[in-house]
């Protein structure tokens, strides 16, 4: 494989430095070193670890009208990802080994980034029977994280006895908390904006009462449980009050929960329709400072692309769901960075290291260093650009963003030592 | 104006406008020429989703009498359960000619929705989308308080009505807090606890769970029909509760101010939220707000697609 320098590129710790690769990992770093196949001049940007999404739905099987391993990977390393996670929620559903090592196997196709199938907790996501874990843990797709994202593991006891059973590999259970009795037909967060515009209110007491229970679920048979897209402002004290307890429980916020609120509902377009639905100023604040301060472990993009026509319609009829792959990281500079919230350290830890950790993938979220994996992503801290939904690699186009200036820019992705992005454009490059 | 899509589009003197216009329909049509000859040459499609035969007659007779073209569409169910989109049924009627387009949808901002995609160029009327708004039932139940309880001066200033029913579920009510509030009248709503909106304290209305509290204040009873399946959802125990509660039984309506009105937008329940002879009653005006709808009706058409200058409106629309 070939040898790559980058030249002259800033660490978060301020320093200067080219940094050497090859056959896949770092091989040097210093000043000065000499040139190699090939060199790229990366001057005023700063060098991050491969962002790691925990949250990624690729539609394939099933929705390929929407997306595709291979084009949700292309949108992933736009983004500056390394790595992503296939959610579960696939036609058929990824409740058995077949299915998981399938998108296992079109994730190695596509090579662009680590492709990590997550499994379904219960069979066709249903809530009744658990599917087939052990088997899903145990295939070559070596699956660590269960979820039926999109719908909640509501039955108390079929969740007490999935945190039971992934402890026998150390899993772990990432739970959609959303009541499903309290959000019949709901369609926003409940208020009265949701009153005003007639749309089915969605209380924030359905995520909030579910995280309680399942925090003190799982702290009964000690096991592992992380919640995904935190919402709301009473999950995050709910989150404190477990963390001081020193239970085992990690959280995700989604970029479009760091910065969009209910009040986009009132044009009526879909585009802003999502589960959880956004909320209140309020709730953006205390997610905001929560992932500041280690309450929220982690951003994930909860990546969820829709063909034109489930949102080409009206409010009820449309599908739940932004793309977020290609614009999180934009976001978080816009609302973490760029606000003081947060620094560049605590970056790196919120959409690499500490979501690596979480899912056990250990050739992601390295330190910069000698002999680390080069899963790499090189960005223009202070860039502003124009979100274009045309320019997208994903496949679908259904970004709340569209129009809207962000700073932070994603301009090369280094994955295994493959430069998959170089200068913002997908190389064609691929590893393996 | 290009659509009327909720009542948060007029302004006030919009509003007023409109009630003025359909005055002057009225006497109009009260002589020898029941129908004018003022949207000859225009199409009106009624595009309805959900069962609404009043509405749709309503909207039908007004276009009529205006002597547009009509066009009815109907279909029961959503659209997307038959297949076919709203943007697609929109466009194919569009195709066929249509300078207004009336909706009524199930779906709350439908028709918000039409009017603000780019998928047609026609006027848009709000005829019920789903629990959000019914502009126009607001506008011919303002008109009927108008004629009833308001001086020729057009003030609702001190007119105190109550909106009693499921308003969390009511498009009815939504639309006439809205206009009531705008003209000067005083609303209070009047439901049990599960069948007010959450977050009704930014509506700028007063509530009450208790319709018995101030029942000889009211120059306005306006009843809300209660779908009985709301008792499936658990909002109320069953309908002798409710009624018990919130009807207008006979003991209420001789409660009430000697001048007041009791409205009611159809179809009533008789016997749950309204009694037979509540709805008998003199004080009733339930057959007059079916009237005035007509009118109404006949002056939003007239306003929106702003037909020769037959009338002198007071107005600029």
């Amino acid at each position: 494989m070939s040898s790559i320098i980058l030249r002259s590129v800033s660490l978060v710790s301020e320093q200067i430095v080219d940094l050497l690769i090859t056959d896949g990992r770092i091989t040097a770093i210093g000043r000065d070193l000499p040139s190699a196949e090939i060199e790229i001049n990366c001057e005023g940007l700063l060098l991050l670890p491969g962002f790691v999404d925990l949250h990624t739905h690729l539609r394939e099987p099933g929705k390929e009208n929407a997306e595709t391993v291979l084009t949700g990977s292309q949108s992933a390393v736009r983004g500056g990802f390394t790595a992503i996670s296939a959610m579960a929620n696939t036609f058929p559903v990824a409740d058995t080994a077949g299915v998981v090592e399938q998108v296992w196997r079109l994730g190695k196709s596509a090579g662009l980034c680590d492709v990590y199938p997550i499994g379904a907790v219960s069979e066709g996501l249903e809530g009744n029977k658990l599917a087939e874990i052990g088997a899903m843990a145990d295939s070559i797709a070596n699956v660590r994280i269960f979820s039926d994202d999109g719908k909640c593991v509501s039955d108390p006891l079929l969740m007490r006895r999935a945190l039971e059973y992934v402890k026998r590999f150390g899993g772990v259970i990432a739970q959609h908390a959303q009541d499903p009795r309290l959000t019949i037909n709901a369609q926003m967060n409940e208020g009265s904006t949701a009153s005003e515009l007639g749309l089915t209110g969605w209380p924030a007491v359905a995520e909030e009462s579910i995280i309680a229970r399942d925090i003190l679920l799982a702290n009964t048979v000690s096991s592992r449980l992380h919640i995904c897209h935190v919402s709301t402002k009473g999950s995050v004290e709910i989150l404190r009050w477990a963390k001081s307890q020193g239970m085992n429980v990690t959280a995700e916020v989604t970029p479009h929960h760091l910065i969009l609120t209910e009040e986009l509902a009132k044009s009526y377009d879909p585009i802003f329709k999502v589960n959880p639905p956004l909320r209140t100023q309020e709730d953006v604040i205390a997610l905001r400072e929560a992932l500041a301060d280690g309450i929220i472990d982690v951003v994930a993009t909860d990546h969820a692309p829709h063909p034109q026509e489930d949102k080409d319609c009206e409010w009820s009829a449309a599908a739940f769901g932004m793309v977020g792959l290609e614009t999180a990281f934009s976001i978080l500079v816009t609302t973490m960075i760029e606000t003081g919230l947060m620094g560049w350290d605590r970056m790196i830890e919120v959409l690499s290291t500490a979501p690596a950790k979480i899912a056990g993938y250990s050739d992601q979220g390295q330190s910069i260093e000698v002999g680390a994996f080069a899963n790499l992503v090189i960005v223009d801290p202070k860039a502003e650009w124009v979100v274009d939904r045309e320019m997208m690699a994903s496949k679908s186009r259904n970004t709340p963003f569209h129009g809207m200036s962000l700073r932070g820019e994603v301009v090369h992705t280094i994955y295994r030592g493959a430069v998959v992005l170089q200068d913002r454009k997908l190389t064609g490059a691929v590893h393996g | 104006m290009k659509h009327l899509l909720s009542i948060n589009d007029l302004s006030r003197e919009e509003a007023i406008a409109i009630l003025d216009t359909a005055s002057q329909l009225e006497t109009l049509t009260q002589g020898n020429m029941k129908k004018l000859p003022t949207l000859r040459g225009y199409t009106v499609v009624n595009l309805f989703f959900e069962d609404s035969t009043r509405t749709r007659l309503s909207f039908d007779a007004a276009a009529k009498r205006l002597s547009a073209d009509v066009t009815n569409f109907a279909t029961k169910g959503s659209s997307v359960s038959k297949g076919e989109s709203l943007k697609d049924t929109a466009q194919t009627l569009q195709a066929m000619g249509a300078d207004a387009m009336v909706i009524r949808h199930s779906a709350s901002g439908a028709a918000v929705r039409l009017a603000e995609s780019g998928w047609v160029d026609a006027h848009i009327i709000n005829a019920g989308d789903g629990t959000h708004e019914h502009p126009t039932q607001a506008l011919l139940d303002a008109f009927t308080i108008r004629k009833h309880l308001v001086d020729q001066e057009r003030d609702f200033h001190g007119v105190r009505v109550a909106i009693v029913g499921d308003i969390t579920h009511s498009r009815v009510a939504r639309s006439n807090i809205l206009l009531l509030k705008k003209l000067g009248a005083k609303v209070t709503v009047i439901a049990p606890p599960t069948l007010i909106p959450v977050g009704i304290e930014a509506w700028g209305v007063d509530y009450s769970y208790d319709f018995d509290r101030e029942l000889e204040e009211f120059d306005v009873v306006m009843m809300l029909r209660v779908q009985l399946e709301r008792m499936n959802e658990a909002y109320f125990p069953n309908g002798r509760e409710y009624s018990r509660a919130y009807g207008l039984d006979d003991l209420r309506l001789n409660r009430l101010k000697k001048s007041a009105i009791v409205m009611h937008p159809g179809p009533m329940n008789r016997g749950l939220e309204i009694s037979a002879s509540s709805a008998d009653s003199i004080r009733s005006v339930v057959l007059e707000q079916v009237t005035n709808g007509v009118l109404v009706r006949m002056a939003v058409l007239y306003r929106l697609l702003g037909g020769p200058e037959l009338l002198n409106t007071g107005g600029s629309l």
